[in-house]
Protein backbone atom coordinates (compact mmCIF):
# COMPACT_ATOMS: atom_id res chain seq x y z
CA UNK A 1 0.00 0.00 0.00
CA UNK A 2 1.14 3.29 -0.70
CA UNK A 3 1.15 5.82 1.75
CA UNK A 4 2.14 8.91 -0.40
CA UNK A 5 3.01 12.45 1.45
CA UNK A 6 0.86 14.51 -0.85
CA UNK A 7 -1.48 16.76 0.66
CA UNK A 8 -4.69 17.52 -0.40
CA UNK A 9 -5.06 14.74 -3.16
CA UNK A 10 -6.48 15.24 -6.13
CA UNK A 11 -9.65 13.36 -7.60
CA UNK A 12 -8.42 10.53 -8.96
CA UNK A 13 -5.65 10.24 -6.05
CA UNK A 14 -8.18 9.80 -3.84
CA UNK A 15 -10.40 7.50 -5.67
CA UNK A 16 -6.86 5.51 -5.88
CA UNK A 17 -6.97 5.84 -2.14
CA UNK A 18 -10.59 4.79 -1.29
CA UNK A 19 -10.40 2.04 -3.90
CA UNK A 20 -7.45 0.45 -2.45
CA UNK A 21 -9.03 0.74 0.83
CA UNK A 22 -12.08 -1.09 -0.81
CA UNK A 23 -9.97 -3.86 -2.17
CA UNK A 24 -8.11 -4.42 1.16
CA UNK A 25 -11.70 -5.15 2.53
CA UNK A 26 -13.10 -7.54 -0.32
CA UNK A 27 -9.72 -9.49 0.53
CA UNK A 28 -10.16 -9.89 4.04
CA UNK A 29 -12.40 -12.36 2.75
CA UNK A 30 -10.56 -14.47 -0.16
CA UNK A 31 -12.33 -17.51 -0.57
CA UNK A 32 -15.99 -15.50 -0.54
CA UNK A 33 -13.86 -13.50 -3.60
CA UNK A 34 -12.86 -16.22 -5.23
CA UNK A 35 -16.23 -18.47 -5.42
CA UNK A 36 -18.20 -15.35 -6.47
CA UNK A 37 -15.72 -14.54 -9.02
CA UNK A 38 -16.25 -18.56 -10.49
CA UNK A 39 -19.56 -18.41 -9.56
CA UNK A 40 -20.09 -15.00 -12.13
CA UNK A 41 -17.65 -16.26 -14.56
CA UNK A 42 -19.86 -19.17 -15.25
CA UNK A 43 -23.41 -18.22 -14.98
CA UNK A 44 -22.05 -15.43 -17.41
CA UNK A 45 -20.73 -18.17 -19.90
CA UNK A 46 -23.58 -20.23 -19.96
CA UNK A 47 -25.67 -17.77 -21.39
CA UNK A 48 -23.23 -17.67 -24.05
CA UNK A 49 -23.61 -21.30 -24.59
CA UNK A 50 -27.56 -20.59 -25.13
CA UNK A 51 -26.49 -18.23 -28.25
CA UNK A 52 -23.68 -21.03 -29.56
CA UNK A 53 -25.74 -23.65 -29.44
CA UNK A 54 -28.43 -21.73 -31.63
CA UNK A 55 -25.67 -20.67 -34.24
CA UNK A 56 -24.59 -24.28 -34.00
CA UNK A 57 -27.20 -25.44 -35.06
CA UNK A 58 -28.20 -22.82 -37.83
CA UNK A 59 -25.03 -21.61 -38.86
CA UNK A 60 -26.22 -18.24 -39.19
CA UNK A 61 -29.03 -16.65 -38.66
CA UNK A 62 -30.65 -13.71 -40.88
CA UNK A 63 -26.82 -12.67 -42.21
CA UNK A 64 -25.27 -12.67 -38.63
CA UNK A 65 -22.67 -15.16 -38.24
CA UNK A 66 -21.44 -16.66 -34.73
CA UNK A 67 -18.11 -14.64 -34.98
CA UNK A 68 -20.26 -10.85 -34.77
CA UNK A 69 -22.74 -11.98 -32.69
CA UNK A 70 -19.81 -13.31 -30.23
CA UNK A 71 -17.96 -10.07 -30.64
CA UNK A 72 -21.68 -8.15 -29.97
CA UNK A 73 -21.49 -10.26 -26.62
CA UNK A 74 -18.22 -9.83 -25.83
CA UNK A 75 -18.27 -6.20 -26.38
CA UNK A 76 -21.25 -5.43 -24.20
CA UNK A 77 -20.55 -7.78 -21.20
CA UNK A 78 -16.91 -6.75 -20.23
CA UNK A 79 -18.37 -2.97 -20.50
CA UNK A 80 -21.23 -3.91 -18.17
CA UNK A 81 -18.42 -5.17 -16.30
CA UNK A 82 -16.14 -2.19 -15.93
CA UNK A 83 -19.77 -0.08 -14.95
CA UNK A 84 -20.33 -2.84 -12.14
CA UNK A 85 -16.66 -2.56 -10.96
CA UNK A 86 -16.67 1.17 -10.67
CA UNK A 87 -20.51 2.01 -9.95
CA UNK A 88 -21.19 -0.68 -6.55
CA UNK A 89 -21.78 2.69 -5.01
CA UNK A 90 -24.79 3.51 -7.16
CA UNK A 91 -25.90 0.56 -7.10
CA UNK A 92 -26.22 -0.22 -4.01
CA UNK A 93 -27.54 3.88 -2.86
CA UNK A 94 -30.96 3.25 -2.12
CA UNK A 95 -30.48 0.47 0.55
CA UNK A 96 -27.14 1.61 1.83
CA UNK A 97 -27.20 5.80 2.02
CA UNK A 98 -30.90 6.97 1.44
CA UNK A 99 -32.96 4.46 3.41
CA UNK A 100 -30.19 4.32 6.73
CA UNK A 101 -29.94 8.07 6.24
CA UNK A 102 -25.82 7.56 6.10
CA UNK A 103 -26.24 10.17 2.40
CA UNK A 104 -25.98 12.59 5.05
CA UNK A 105 -22.53 11.53 6.24
CA UNK A 106 -21.41 11.60 3.22
CA UNK A 107 -22.48 15.15 2.57
CA UNK A 108 -20.19 16.08 5.50
CA UNK A 109 -17.15 14.99 3.34
CA UNK A 110 -15.68 18.30 1.80
CA UNK A 111 -15.90 16.01 -1.69
CA UNK A 112 -18.06 15.57 -4.47
CA UNK A 113 -21.19 13.19 -3.78
CA UNK A 114 -20.06 11.14 -6.97
CA UNK A 115 -16.12 11.35 -5.85
CA UNK A 116 -17.25 9.21 -2.51
CA UNK A 117 -19.64 7.52 -4.09
CA UNK A 118 -17.35 5.51 -6.68
CA UNK A 119 -14.89 5.70 -4.16
CA UNK A 120 -17.64 3.27 -2.04
CA UNK A 121 -16.13 0.03 -3.23
CA UNK A 122 -14.48 -0.94 -5.90
CA UNK A 123 -15.75 -4.47 -6.82
CA UNK A 124 -14.15 -7.03 -7.64
CA UNK A 125 -16.85 -9.70 -8.62
CA UNK A 126 -17.55 -8.54 -11.93
CA UNK A 127 -14.01 -9.58 -12.96
CA UNK A 128 -15.79 -12.87 -13.50
CA UNK A 129 -18.41 -11.28 -16.43
CA UNK A 130 -14.87 -9.41 -17.60
CA UNK A 131 -12.88 -12.33 -18.52
CA UNK A 132 -15.81 -14.34 -19.71
CA UNK A 133 -16.63 -11.20 -22.64
CA UNK A 134 -12.89 -10.42 -23.22
CA UNK A 135 -12.32 -14.31 -23.81
CA UNK A 136 -15.62 -14.48 -26.23
CA UNK A 137 -14.67 -11.54 -28.00
CA UNK A 138 -11.33 -12.82 -28.71
CA UNK A 139 -13.10 -15.95 -29.93
CA UNK A 140 -15.51 -13.79 -32.04
CA UNK A 141 -12.54 -11.87 -33.57
CA UNK A 142 -10.75 -15.30 -34.29
CA UNK A 143 -14.15 -16.39 -35.94
CA UNK A 144 -15.09 -13.28 -37.64
CA UNK A 145 -14.73 -13.09 -41.42
CA UNK A 146 -13.69 -9.12 -42.34
CA UNK A 147 -11.82 -8.21 -38.49
CA UNK A 148 -10.42 -5.08 -39.99
CA UNK A 149 -7.38 -3.35 -38.48
CA UNK A 150 -8.77 -0.38 -36.59
CA UNK A 151 -10.90 -2.58 -34.14
CA UNK A 152 -7.76 -2.51 -32.39
CA UNK A 153 -8.70 1.01 -31.70
CA UNK A 154 -12.35 0.93 -32.36
CA UNK A 155 -13.30 -1.96 -29.50
CA UNK A 156 -11.82 -0.70 -26.40
CA UNK A 157 -13.25 3.01 -27.48
CA UNK A 158 -16.32 1.31 -27.40
CA UNK A 159 -15.84 -0.57 -23.98
CA UNK A 160 -15.01 2.46 -22.78
CA UNK A 161 -18.21 4.16 -24.05
CA UNK A 162 -20.43 1.06 -23.29
CA UNK A 163 -18.99 1.07 -19.44
CA UNK A 164 -19.72 5.29 -19.15
CA UNK A 165 -23.35 4.18 -20.29
CA UNK A 166 -23.96 1.54 -17.74
CA UNK A 167 -22.11 3.78 -15.54
CA UNK A 168 -24.70 6.16 -16.09
CA UNK A 169 -27.76 3.64 -15.66
CA UNK A 170 -26.65 3.44 -12.26
CA UNK A 171 -26.14 6.82 -11.26
CA UNK A 172 -29.34 7.71 -13.26
CA UNK A 173 -30.76 5.01 -11.04
CA UNK A 174 -29.31 6.44 -7.43
CA UNK A 175 -30.64 9.74 -8.30
CA UNK A 176 -34.21 8.38 -8.75
CA UNK A 177 -33.43 6.83 -4.94
CA UNK A 178 -34.27 10.65 -3.57
CA UNK A 179 -37.98 10.31 -4.77
CA UNK A 180 -38.41 6.43 -4.05
CA UNK A 181 -36.94 3.28 -2.91
CA UNK A 182 -39.22 0.82 -3.40
CA UNK A 183 -39.41 -0.91 -6.85
CA UNK A 184 -36.56 0.02 -7.92
CA UNK A 185 -35.66 -3.33 -9.76
CA UNK A 186 -37.54 -1.85 -12.66
CA UNK A 187 -34.37 -0.08 -14.13
CA UNK A 188 -32.38 -3.40 -14.13
CA UNK A 189 -34.54 -3.74 -17.19
CA UNK A 190 -31.91 -0.99 -18.36
CA UNK A 191 -29.03 -2.46 -17.08
CA UNK A 192 -29.52 -6.28 -17.19
CA UNK A 193 -31.44 -6.04 -19.69
CA UNK A 194 -29.53 -3.86 -21.73
CA UNK A 195 -27.08 -6.65 -21.36
CA UNK A 196 -29.22 -9.26 -22.59
CA UNK A 197 -30.41 -6.67 -25.29
CA UNK A 198 -26.61 -5.52 -26.44
CA UNK A 199 -25.86 -9.00 -27.11
CA UNK A 200 -28.19 -9.31 -30.38
CA UNK A 201 -27.88 -7.65 -33.37
CA UNK A 202 -30.06 -4.65 -33.84
CA UNK A 203 -32.22 -6.14 -36.57
CA UNK A 204 -33.11 -8.71 -34.23
CA UNK A 205 -35.56 -6.12 -32.72
CA UNK A 206 -38.86 -4.55 -33.55
CA UNK A 207 -38.80 -0.97 -34.59
CA UNK A 208 -39.80 0.98 -31.24
CA UNK A 209 -37.47 -0.77 -29.16
CA UNK A 210 -34.89 -0.21 -31.86
CA UNK A 211 -35.43 3.34 -31.35
CA UNK A 212 -34.96 2.99 -27.83
CA UNK A 213 -31.90 1.38 -27.93
CA UNK A 214 -30.52 4.05 -29.91
CA UNK A 215 -31.81 7.52 -29.11
CA UNK A 216 -33.15 7.14 -25.54
CA UNK A 217 -30.19 4.17 -23.97
CA UNK A 218 -27.54 4.57 -26.71
CA UNK A 219 -26.61 0.99 -26.49
CA UNK A 220 -26.54 0.28 -30.44
CA UNK A 221 -24.10 3.33 -30.52
CA UNK A 222 -21.80 1.79 -27.84
CA UNK A 223 -22.14 -1.87 -29.05
CA UNK A 224 -23.69 -2.46 -32.76
CA UNK A 225 -22.48 0.41 -34.66
CA UNK A 226 -18.94 -0.08 -33.43
CA UNK A 227 -18.95 -4.01 -34.08
CA UNK A 228 -20.23 -3.63 -37.37
CA UNK A 229 -17.29 -1.07 -38.33
CA UNK A 230 -14.47 -3.17 -36.78
CA UNK A 231 -16.17 -6.45 -38.68
CA UNK A 232 -16.76 -4.37 -42.09
CA UNK A 233 -20.13 -5.74 -41.54
CA UNK A 234 -22.53 -2.85 -43.57
CA UNK A 235 -25.66 -2.33 -41.79
CA UNK A 236 -29.04 -3.84 -42.86
CA UNK A 237 -31.04 -0.69 -41.72
CA UNK A 238 -28.97 1.39 -43.89
CA UNK A 239 -26.29 3.80 -41.80
CA UNK A 240 -22.84 4.00 -42.95
CA UNK A 241 -20.99 2.13 -41.34
CA UNK A 242 -17.79 4.48 -40.30
CA UNK A 243 -21.12 5.79 -37.97
CA UNK A 244 -19.57 2.93 -35.43
CA UNK A 245 -16.31 4.69 -35.43
CA UNK A 246 -17.33 8.09 -33.63
CA UNK A 247 -20.82 6.40 -32.44
CA UNK A 248 -19.43 5.73 -28.37
CA UNK A 249 -19.30 9.33 -28.00
CA UNK A 250 -23.30 8.85 -27.16
CA UNK A 251 -22.25 6.67 -23.99
CA UNK A 252 -20.66 9.37 -22.63
CA UNK A 253 -22.93 11.97 -23.76
CA UNK A 254 -25.40 9.73 -21.87
CA UNK A 255 -23.41 9.64 -18.34
CA UNK A 256 -23.51 13.38 -19.43
CA UNK A 257 -26.76 13.77 -19.12
CA UNK A 258 -26.90 11.16 -15.91
CA UNK A 259 -24.50 13.15 -13.91
CA UNK A 260 -26.32 16.47 -14.52
CA UNK A 261 -30.04 14.72 -13.38
CA UNK A 262 -27.42 13.48 -9.89
CA UNK A 263 -26.49 16.98 -9.39
CA UNK A 264 -29.94 18.48 -9.51
CA UNK A 265 -31.59 15.33 -7.27
CA UNK A 266 -28.70 16.09 -4.90
CA UNK A 267 -29.39 19.89 -4.25
CA UNK A 268 -33.69 18.86 -4.71
CA UNK A 269 -32.39 16.42 -1.21
CA UNK A 270 -30.49 19.15 0.36
CA UNK A 271 -33.31 21.43 -0.25
CA UNK A 272 -36.27 19.15 0.91
CA UNK A 273 -34.06 17.09 3.62
CA UNK A 274 -36.19 14.29 2.21
CA UNK B 1 -19.83 35.25 32.74
CA UNK B 2 -17.64 37.65 31.43
CA UNK B 3 -15.04 36.90 28.76
CA UNK B 4 -13.35 40.11 27.66
CA UNK B 5 -12.56 41.26 25.35
CA UNK B 6 -15.66 39.31 23.99
CA UNK B 7 -14.37 36.78 21.16
CA UNK B 8 -15.89 36.87 17.80
CA UNK B 9 -19.00 34.57 17.41
CA UNK B 10 -18.36 31.25 15.48
CA UNK B 11 -21.57 30.56 15.08
CA UNK B 12 -24.90 32.93 14.00
CA UNK B 13 -27.97 32.24 13.48
CA UNK B 14 -30.81 34.92 12.84
CA UNK B 15 -34.37 34.34 12.21
CA UNK B 16 -34.23 30.38 11.00
CA UNK B 17 -37.02 28.95 9.37
CA UNK B 18 -37.70 25.55 7.66
CA UNK B 19 -41.10 24.23 6.75
CA UNK B 20 -41.15 20.81 5.07
CA UNK B 21 -43.40 20.01 2.64
CA UNK B 22 -45.11 16.42 3.40
CA UNK B 23 -47.24 14.49 0.99
CA UNK B 24 -50.56 13.39 2.64
CA UNK B 25 -51.30 9.28 2.46
CA UNK B 26 -48.74 8.42 0.96
CA UNK B 27 -49.25 8.80 -2.83
CA UNK B 28 -47.47 10.76 -5.47
CA UNK B 29 -50.77 12.82 -6.43
CA UNK B 30 -51.70 13.01 -2.88
CA UNK B 31 -52.47 16.94 -1.29
CA UNK B 32 -49.21 18.32 0.34
CA UNK B 33 -49.36 19.80 3.50
CA UNK B 34 -46.35 21.97 5.27
CA UNK B 35 -45.15 21.54 8.44
CA UNK B 36 -43.44 24.02 10.52
CA UNK B 37 -39.98 22.21 11.82
CA UNK B 38 -37.93 25.76 12.91
CA UNK B 39 -40.47 29.13 13.52
CA UNK B 40 -37.78 31.42 13.38
CA UNK B 41 -34.98 30.98 15.44
CA UNK B 42 -32.08 33.16 16.06
CA UNK B 43 -28.85 32.24 18.41
CA UNK B 44 -25.24 32.61 18.08
CA UNK B 45 -22.26 31.15 20.05
CA UNK B 46 -18.87 32.73 20.70
CA UNK B 47 -15.53 30.72 19.88
CA UNK B 48 -14.43 28.50 22.53
CA UNK B 49 -18.35 27.76 23.98
CA UNK B 50 -19.74 24.76 24.78
CA UNK B 51 -23.38 25.10 23.92
CA UNK B 52 -26.07 22.29 24.85
CA UNK B 53 -28.98 22.59 22.41
CA UNK B 54 -31.77 20.66 23.70
CA UNK B 55 -35.03 19.91 23.36
CA UNK B 56 -38.16 16.86 23.30
CA UNK B 57 -38.29 15.00 20.49
CA UNK B 58 -39.44 16.65 17.52
CA UNK B 59 -38.90 20.07 18.30
CA UNK B 60 -36.84 20.95 15.49
CA UNK B 61 -33.49 19.83 16.94
CA UNK B 62 -32.13 17.42 14.24
CA UNK B 63 -33.09 20.21 11.71
CA UNK B 64 -31.46 22.94 12.78
CA UNK B 65 -28.43 20.37 13.50
CA UNK B 66 -28.84 19.74 9.70
CA UNK B 67 -28.86 23.55 8.45
CA UNK B 68 -25.90 24.40 10.49
CA UNK B 69 -23.46 21.26 9.23
CA UNK B 70 -24.62 22.47 5.98
CA UNK B 71 -26.50 19.13 4.61
CA UNK B 72 -29.64 21.45 4.43
CA UNK B 73 -30.91 24.41 2.97
CA UNK B 74 -33.36 26.57 5.32
CA UNK B 75 -36.64 27.70 4.06
CA UNK B 76 -35.48 31.43 5.44
CA UNK B 77 -33.35 33.16 7.29
CA UNK B 78 -29.58 33.68 7.94
CA UNK B 79 -26.86 31.68 9.62
CA UNK B 80 -22.80 32.09 9.67
CA UNK B 81 -20.03 29.39 10.90
CA UNK B 82 -17.04 30.65 10.83
CA UNK B 83 -18.31 33.42 8.91
CA UNK B 84 -19.40 30.88 6.09
CA UNK B 85 -22.85 30.19 5.05
CA UNK B 86 -23.05 26.58 5.37
CA UNK B 87 -25.32 25.29 2.04
CA UNK B 88 -23.97 28.17 -0.09
CA UNK B 89 -20.76 26.47 -0.10
CA UNK B 90 -21.09 22.91 1.45
CA UNK B 91 -17.62 21.56 0.37
CA UNK B 92 -15.56 24.76 1.90
CA UNK B 93 -18.16 24.57 5.19
CA UNK B 94 -17.65 20.82 6.06
CA UNK B 95 -13.86 20.84 5.73
CA UNK B 96 -14.35 23.15 8.93
CA UNK B 97 -16.43 21.45 11.26
CA UNK B 98 -16.62 17.89 12.81
CA UNK B 99 -19.99 16.13 13.51
CA UNK B 100 -20.49 13.27 15.48
CA UNK B 101 -23.76 11.39 14.97
CA UNK B 102 -23.95 8.94 18.02
CA UNK B 103 -25.92 6.43 15.88
CA UNK B 104 -24.43 6.62 13.29
CA UNK B 105 -20.63 5.99 11.95
CA UNK B 106 -18.86 8.16 9.76
CA UNK B 107 -15.44 4.84 9.65
CA UNK B 108 -15.66 2.39 7.57
CA UNK B 109 -16.74 -1.35 9.34
CA UNK B 110 -14.60 -3.44 7.24
CA UNK B 111 -11.39 -1.28 8.36
CA UNK B 112 -9.52 -0.69 11.19
CA UNK B 113 -9.60 2.43 12.60
CA UNK B 114 -6.00 3.28 11.33
CA UNK B 115 -7.04 2.59 8.21
CA UNK B 116 -9.90 4.36 8.57
CA UNK B 117 -7.96 7.80 10.11
CA UNK B 118 -5.56 7.45 7.15
CA UNK B 119 -8.48 7.68 4.33
CA UNK B 120 -10.06 10.82 6.47
CA UNK B 121 -6.52 12.11 6.19
CA UNK B 122 -6.92 11.76 2.54
CA UNK B 123 -10.49 13.30 2.36
CA UNK B 124 -9.78 16.05 4.57
CA UNK B 125 -6.22 17.01 2.46
CA UNK B 126 -4.36 16.69 6.31
CA UNK B 127 -1.02 17.48 5.93
CA UNK B 128 1.09 14.23 7.08
CA UNK B 129 2.98 15.93 10.15
CA UNK B 130 -0.39 17.83 11.25
CA UNK B 131 -1.93 14.28 10.95
CA UNK B 132 0.13 12.52 12.60
CA UNK B 133 0.21 15.06 15.48
CA UNK B 134 -3.30 14.78 15.78
CA UNK B 135 -3.06 11.37 15.48
CA UNK B 136 -1.21 10.72 18.36
CA UNK B 137 -2.76 13.64 20.74
CA UNK B 138 -6.31 12.15 19.57
CA UNK B 139 -5.08 8.17 20.42
CA UNK B 140 -3.42 9.48 23.66
CA UNK B 141 -6.59 11.38 24.93
CA UNK B 142 -9.17 9.12 23.70
CA UNK B 143 -7.32 5.97 24.73
CA UNK B 144 -7.25 4.43 20.96
CA UNK B 145 -3.84 2.65 21.80
CA UNK B 146 -5.28 -0.84 22.02
CA UNK B 147 -7.93 -0.48 19.11
CA UNK B 148 -6.01 1.42 16.06
CA UNK B 149 -5.57 -1.69 14.24
CA UNK B 150 -9.11 -3.49 15.15
CA UNK B 151 -11.93 -3.67 12.68
CA UNK B 152 -14.54 -0.91 13.25
CA UNK B 153 -17.09 -3.51 13.25
CA UNK B 154 -15.43 -5.49 16.13
CA UNK B 155 -15.57 -2.61 18.61
CA UNK B 156 -17.53 -2.41 21.19
CA UNK B 157 -20.26 1.06 21.33
CA UNK B 158 -18.11 3.04 23.97
CA UNK B 159 -14.30 2.05 21.64
CA UNK B 160 -16.62 3.34 18.50
CA UNK B 161 -17.83 6.02 20.07
CA UNK B 162 -13.94 7.33 21.19
CA UNK B 163 -13.01 5.77 17.65
CA UNK B 164 -15.88 8.53 16.00
CA UNK B 165 -14.74 11.56 17.81
CA UNK B 166 -10.95 11.18 16.54
CA UNK B 167 -12.18 10.53 13.30
CA UNK B 168 -14.20 14.01 13.39
CA UNK B 169 -11.52 16.18 14.97
CA UNK B 170 -8.56 14.35 12.90
CA UNK B 171 -8.70 17.85 10.40
CA UNK B 172 -8.58 20.17 13.40
CA UNK B 173 -12.21 21.75 13.23
CA UNK B 174 -12.92 24.98 14.83
CA UNK B 175 -16.62 23.95 16.16
CA UNK B 176 -17.35 20.39 16.61
CA UNK B 177 -21.31 19.21 16.20
CA UNK B 178 -22.07 16.62 18.86
CA UNK B 179 -25.39 15.15 18.02
CA UNK B 180 -26.13 12.45 21.28
CA UNK B 181 -22.22 11.96 21.31
CA UNK B 182 -23.14 9.20 24.59
CA UNK B 183 -26.25 7.32 23.70
CA UNK B 184 -26.15 3.89 24.94
CA UNK B 185 -22.57 4.18 26.54
CA UNK B 186 -21.41 2.59 29.59
CA UNK B 187 -20.90 4.84 32.67
CA UNK B 188 -17.03 5.02 32.41
CA UNK B 189 -17.66 5.44 28.59
CA UNK B 190 -19.59 8.55 29.23
CA UNK B 191 -17.44 10.22 31.39
CA UNK B 192 -14.27 9.32 29.33
CA UNK B 193 -16.32 11.44 26.39
CA UNK B 194 -17.25 14.36 28.90
CA UNK B 195 -14.04 14.83 30.40
CA UNK B 196 -11.95 14.56 26.53
CA UNK B 197 -14.85 17.58 25.31
CA UNK B 198 -14.16 19.60 27.98
CA UNK B 199 -10.46 19.35 27.92
CA UNK B 200 -11.04 20.09 23.52
CA UNK B 201 -12.68 22.87 24.63
CA UNK B 202 -10.49 24.29 27.18
CA UNK B 203 -7.21 23.49 25.64
CA UNK B 204 -7.86 24.45 22.17
CA UNK B 205 -10.84 26.90 22.28
CA UNK B 206 -12.91 24.42 19.60
CA UNK B 207 -16.38 25.68 19.98
CA UNK B 208 -18.75 22.64 20.49
CA UNK B 209 -22.48 22.30 20.06
CA UNK B 210 -24.13 19.93 21.72
CA UNK B 211 -27.24 18.36 21.33
CA UNK B 212 -28.47 15.35 23.57
CA UNK B 213 -31.65 13.62 25.47
CA UNK B 214 -28.78 12.77 28.34
CA UNK B 215 -29.32 15.87 30.87
CA UNK B 216 -25.88 14.38 32.65
CA UNK B 217 -24.22 15.71 29.62
CA UNK B 218 -25.76 19.24 30.08
CA UNK B 219 -24.85 19.41 33.55
CA UNK B 220 -21.39 18.28 33.32
CA UNK B 221 -20.26 20.19 29.80
CA UNK B 222 -22.58 22.87 28.99
CA UNK B 223 -22.05 26.47 30.39
CA UNK B 224 -25.18 27.66 28.52
CA UNK B 225 -28.57 25.91 27.24
CA UNK B 226 -30.42 26.46 24.10
CA UNK B 227 -34.00 24.89 24.67
CA UNK B 228 -36.02 24.57 21.61
CA UNK B 229 -39.34 23.79 21.28
CA UNK B 230 -42.39 23.83 18.80
CA UNK B 231 -39.57 25.25 16.10
CA UNK B 232 -39.01 28.13 18.66
CA UNK B 233 -36.30 28.99 21.26
CA UNK B 234 -38.02 28.45 24.76
CA UNK B 235 -35.04 29.37 27.05
CA UNK B 236 -31.31 30.39 26.44
CA UNK B 237 -29.33 30.54 29.44
CA UNK B 238 -27.07 29.03 31.97
CA UNK B 239 -28.49 25.74 33.17
CA UNK B 240 -28.68 27.49 36.83
CA UNK B 241 -30.98 30.31 35.63
CA UNK B 242 -33.21 27.51 34.42
CA UNK B 243 -33.20 25.74 37.52
CA UNK B 244 -34.13 29.12 39.22
CA UNK B 245 -36.62 29.97 37.36
CA UNK B 246 -38.24 26.56 36.23
CA UNK B 247 -37.91 24.73 39.97
CA UNK B 248 -35.91 26.25 42.84
CA UNK B 249 -37.63 24.16 45.42
CA UNK B 250 -35.45 21.71 47.36
CA UNK B 251 -36.41 18.76 49.55
CA UNK B 252 -36.12 17.68 53.12
CA UNK B 253 -35.97 14.07 53.32
CA UNK B 254 -36.49 12.94 57.20
CA UNK B 255 -36.22 9.54 58.56
CA UNK B 256 -37.76 8.14 62.08
CA UNK B 257 -37.28 5.08 63.85
CA UNK B 258 -40.98 5.29 64.79
CA UNK B 259 -44.23 6.47 63.08
CA UNK B 260 -43.23 10.14 62.16
CA UNK B 261 -44.86 13.09 64.69
CA UNK B 262 -47.23 15.35 63.31
CA UNK B 263 -45.84 18.78 62.55
CA UNK B 264 -46.36 22.47 61.86
CA UNK B 265 -44.48 23.98 59.11
CA UNK B 266 -42.64 27.78 58.57
CA UNK B 267 -44.20 29.53 55.31
CA UNK B 268 -42.53 28.15 52.54
CA UNK B 269 -42.06 24.50 52.93
CA UNK B 270 -45.04 21.38 53.27
CA UNK B 271 -45.09 17.93 53.58
CA UNK B 272 -45.19 16.60 50.42
CA UNK B 273 -45.00 12.63 51.00
CA UNK B 274 -45.54 10.85 54.35
CA UNK B 275 -44.24 7.26 55.03
CA UNK B 276 -44.46 4.96 57.68
CA UNK B 277 -41.12 5.52 58.87
CA UNK B 278 -40.01 8.71 57.19
CA UNK B 279 -41.32 12.23 55.41
CA UNK B 280 -40.52 14.35 52.40
CA UNK B 281 -41.05 18.07 53.06
CA UNK B 282 -40.58 20.48 50.44
CA UNK B 283 -39.56 23.81 50.41
CA UNK B 284 -38.64 26.98 48.88
CA UNK B 285 -35.38 28.65 50.10
CA UNK B 286 -35.96 32.23 49.28
CA UNK B 287 -38.87 31.78 51.83
CA UNK B 288 -37.60 28.80 54.63
CA UNK B 289 -33.63 28.80 54.39
CA UNK B 290 -32.21 25.40 54.43
CA UNK B 291 -30.60 25.67 58.40
CA UNK B 292 -33.86 27.59 59.52
CA UNK B 293 -35.51 24.64 58.38
CA UNK B 294 -33.30 22.08 59.82
CA UNK B 295 -32.73 23.71 62.90
CA UNK B 296 -36.97 23.86 63.31
CA UNK B 297 -37.07 20.02 62.66
CA UNK B 298 -34.00 19.17 63.80
CA UNK B 299 -35.72 18.67 67.21
CA UNK B 300 -38.64 16.16 66.50
CA UNK B 301 -38.78 13.55 68.29
CA UNK B 302 -37.35 9.57 66.84
CA UNK B 303 -35.55 11.84 64.15
CA UNK B 304 -32.89 9.38 62.80
CA UNK B 305 -31.30 10.91 60.03
CA UNK B 306 -32.20 13.64 56.73
CA UNK B 307 -31.06 14.73 53.72
CA UNK B 308 -31.26 17.87 51.73
CA UNK B 309 -31.65 17.66 47.80
CA UNK B 310 -31.90 19.61 44.81
CA UNK B 311 -34.56 18.20 42.14
CA UNK B 312 -32.49 16.52 39.64
CA UNK B 313 -31.43 18.13 36.20
CA UNK B 314 -34.50 15.22 34.08
CA UNK B 315 -36.81 16.73 36.90
CA UNK B 316 -36.18 20.28 35.74
CA UNK B 317 -36.02 19.88 32.17
CA UNK B 318 -39.35 17.70 32.74
CA UNK B 319 -40.93 20.54 34.45
CA UNK B 320 -39.80 22.98 31.81
CA UNK B 321 -40.83 21.11 29.02
CA UNK B 322 -44.50 20.68 30.62
CA UNK B 323 -44.98 24.36 31.74
CA UNK B 324 -44.19 25.36 28.25
CA UNK B 325 -45.88 22.66 26.55
CA UNK B 326 -43.09 21.69 24.69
Amino acid sequence: MTQSPSRTLSGPGLYRRMAGASILAQLRYPGTFVIQAIGNFVTTLLSFFGIWSLFHRFGSIAGWDIGTVAVLYGLVNVAFAVAETLGRGFEVFGGEYVRTGSFDRLLLRPRSTLLLLLGHELRLRPIGRFLQGLFVLAAGLWLAPHVQWSAVLVLPWAIAGGAAMFLGVLIGQAALCFITVEGLEVVNVLTYGGVEAGQYPLTMFGRWLRRFITFVLPLAAVCYYPTLFSLAHPDPLGMPTWIGALSPVAGFAFLGVMILAWNRAVAGYVSSGS
Amino acid sequence: MQTPPSPPDAITVSNLRKTYRIREGGSWRGKTRDIVALDGISFSVPKGQIAGFIGPNGAGKSTAIKILSGILRPTSGEVQVNGLVPWTNRIAHVARIGVVFGQRTQLWWDLSVAEGLALLRDIYGVEPERFARNRARLADALDLGGIMDQSVRQLSLGQRMRAEIAASLIHDPDILILDEPTIGLDAPSKLAVRAFVHELCRDRGTTVLLTTHDMHDIEALAERVIVIGHGRILADSPFEDLRTTTLSERILELDFHDTPPELTLPAGASETAREPRSLTITFDPRQIPAPALVAHVGHLPGLDDLRISRPSIDEIITRFYADHAA
